[in-house]
């Protein structure tokens, strides 16, 4: 059962082949099972997941229900769930319950889906191997001692091992695409205010943007379709219909205009990947599709605007931990700054002390113009390159990220290397596009993720060209031999 | 322009540093952050070299350039009426409070 899509199991609760007990019973058993090696969970919920199943049955044998129920899910847990756990994957909230559900929970709650986990991330989700997470590494479902990629570790590395079928995610410099591309699965990240941000604890808020991470593109059409839409409780959120993303899936890709981004094929990039690119391509081409060239020059600066844009806003969204309200607090403070100090000092793993420090000093007076004002112009710039690109093509496509899974340990000594694996999903954040990563084969036997690009709320587009291509393809049904 | 290839030579190139630990002390201060003496090194170094790496914003021309506010173009913050729309969930919110007493946050006295 765990290897069938979300829409093959809806089908099967619709027409009672299987019962929502049984089903999110035996994901919950996978989860367990799995849990000792892969660590992609912080908090398990079986029984309140059981007693929704149950409801969730009584719903289906009466014929209603909503889109996805009894629908077993996984949220990031950084995600806000009403009565659970909600750590960030930080000893700064390791003992917080939330007091409301994010908006992202509720419609997928009242969409009928059922949450069977909370999974690990990287602390606040600033990470690109899950390696900062205060519960431990999260580890490859492909190769146990490779990093599953970050911040949505837990989320990519439990839909590869199918432990669970889809599962929320966020991105903020490629945390949904990266670890989906290095764990062989289809993540999406729509346009920045498509999916309400109302309960997601805050990194950078202006390109934080939730998604989700499933095995299919049909089943990432699912979830966001329902997650996406207005939310008067989010003040960037987008008031525009969501168009239904399941009904323009199949839609001939004949005449789709693709932009192969030059900066992304220069090097850096791992041979072996870039040749499953290449392939990739080519069937693209098979399908009617045309390739053509096209430059963004200020792109290679996207790494830098990120690293003074999204520390600075860190800087300020994570002055609300201050051992006051929630969160950890320092033993015996001696005074107020006592107590602010070392609760702060205490509570955040080294990683998100850096981009703190990395922030305020960006935003501090005398640096200001020179590295946030700059940073916000370059933005600028690259925003700019994009919509010079979406002028002459639809699309643009090119790889995840410059090479497959690297070993846990490897690049944790130096920051640099690590924001460097996502040269290549930056800059759709910092001009708020939509795009996803999808699998397209193997090098040195680990899963490459082909990387859609796409203009401001082109979900459908992106969802319709992954789609086409998974029809072609069987990659997004590999499975790793352990987990089969 | 900057070289993708470099940013992987980049990163075994000694890095200057540009921090002091000083400036670091202070940073923290500002920050809110107590540091144990031995994190000092480690952030004077690799603080150091971040500020290097994105010192490679100085190559883009910028002159004639609006900074970007908004990651959608054309759109701004929305405002809302100012009434309260909220409930009163005091108990609920400070459950996760670590200290209160009578409806109140406690801190440390701030008063003598």
């Amino acid at each position: 059962m765990h290897t069938k899509t979300l829409a093959q199991l809806s089908k099967g609760l619709r027409a009672r082949e299987f019962s929502s007990v049984e089903l999110v019973r035996g994901f919950l058993d996978r989860i367990d099972a799995h849990q000792p090696v892969l660590n992609a969970m912080i908090t398990v919920l079986r029984e309140p997941a059981l007693a929704a199943a149950q409801a969730a049955d009584r719903e289906l044998a009466a014929g209603r229900g909503g889109p996805l129920a009894g629908l077993p899910i996984v949220h990031k847990d950084l995600f806000c769930t009403e009565g659970v756990l909600t750590t960030c994957g930080s000893h700064m909230l390791d003992n917080f319950v939330s007091p409301y559900d994010a908006t992202v929970v509720a419609k997928l709650k009242s969409a009928g889906a059922i949450t069977l986990a909370k999974s690990n991330m990287d602390e606040f989700a600033m990470g690109s191997s899950n390696e900062t997470s205060y519960f431990g590494p999260v580890r490859n479902p492909w190769n146990t001692d490779l990093v599953p990629g970050g911040s949505s570790g837990g989320s990519a590395a439990a839909v590869a091992a199918r432990l669970i079928p889809a599962a929320t995610a966020t991105d903020t410099g490629g945390s949904i695409r990266q670890p989906a591309a290095l764990c062989g699965v289809t993540g999406v990240k729509p346009t920045y205010g498509r999916v309400s941000r109302y309960g997601m604890i805050a990194f950078a808020s202006s390109l934080d943007q939730g998604g989700v991470i499933a095995a299919t593109a049909e089943d990432a059409a699912l979830i966001l379709r329902e997650m996406s839409g207005f939310d008067a409780n989010d003040s960037t959120s987008v008031d525009m219909p969501v168009p239904d993303y399941l009904a323009g899936l199949d839609a001939p890709l004949a005449g789709l205009k693709i932009g192969l981004l030059k900066e992304f094929f220069d090097k850096g990039l791992d041979a072996e990947s870039e040749k499953r690119i290449r392939e990739a391509l080519a069937i693209y081409e098979r399908l009617g599709a045309t390739l053509r060239e096209v430059s963004l020059p200020n792109l290679p600066l996207s790494v830098p605007a990120y690293y003074v844009v999204a520390p600075a806003e860190c800087s300020s969204n994570l002055a609300r931990f201050d051992g006051v309200r929630f969160g950890h607090r320092a033993k015996d403070p001696r005074d107020l700054m006592d107590l602010y100090k070392r609760s702060r000092g205490e509570g955040f793993g080294a990683e998100v002390k850096r981009r703190i420090m990395t922030g305020t000093y960006v935003l501090s007076a005398g640096y200001y113009d020179a590295y946030y004002l700059k940073a916000q112009k370059v933005r600028q710039l690259i925003s700019a390159d994009f919509k010079r690109a979406f002028s002459e093509v639809d699309v643009l496509m090119g790889p995840t990220t410059p090479t497959p899974a690297f070993a846990i340990g490897a690049k944790t000594s130096d920051p640099i290397t690590m924001y460097l694996n996502d040269i290549y999903t930056i800059g759709a954040n910092l001009a708020g596009l939509p795009a996803m990563s999808i699998p397209c084969g193997f090098a040195q036997g680990l899963p490459v993720g082909l990387q859609i690009v796409g203009p401001h709320f082109s979900e459908g587009k992106l969802l319709n060209a992954a789609h086409v291509f998974q029809r072609e393809t069987d990659w997004h049904t590999k499975v790793p031999e352990e987990f089969k | 322009m900057y070289d993708f290839g470099l940013p992987f030579a980049f990163v075994v190139s000694p890095n200057p540093m540009l921090l002091t630990r000083e400036q670091i002390e202070n940073i923290a201060h500002l920050a809110r952050l107590a540091l144990q003496p031995a994190e000092l090194p480690v952030y004077q170094q690799s603080l150091s070299a971040i500020f290097d790496f994105v010192g490679e914003l100085d190559r883009a021309d910028t002159a004639n350039v609006a900074p970007m506010a908004h990651p959608l173009p054309g759109l701004s913050q929305r405002l809302r009426p100012d009434v309260a729309t909220e409930t009163d969930r005091r108990e609920i919110y400070q459950r996760n409070a670590p200290q209160v007493a009578a409806g109140l946050y406690l801190v440390p006295k701030v008063l003598e």
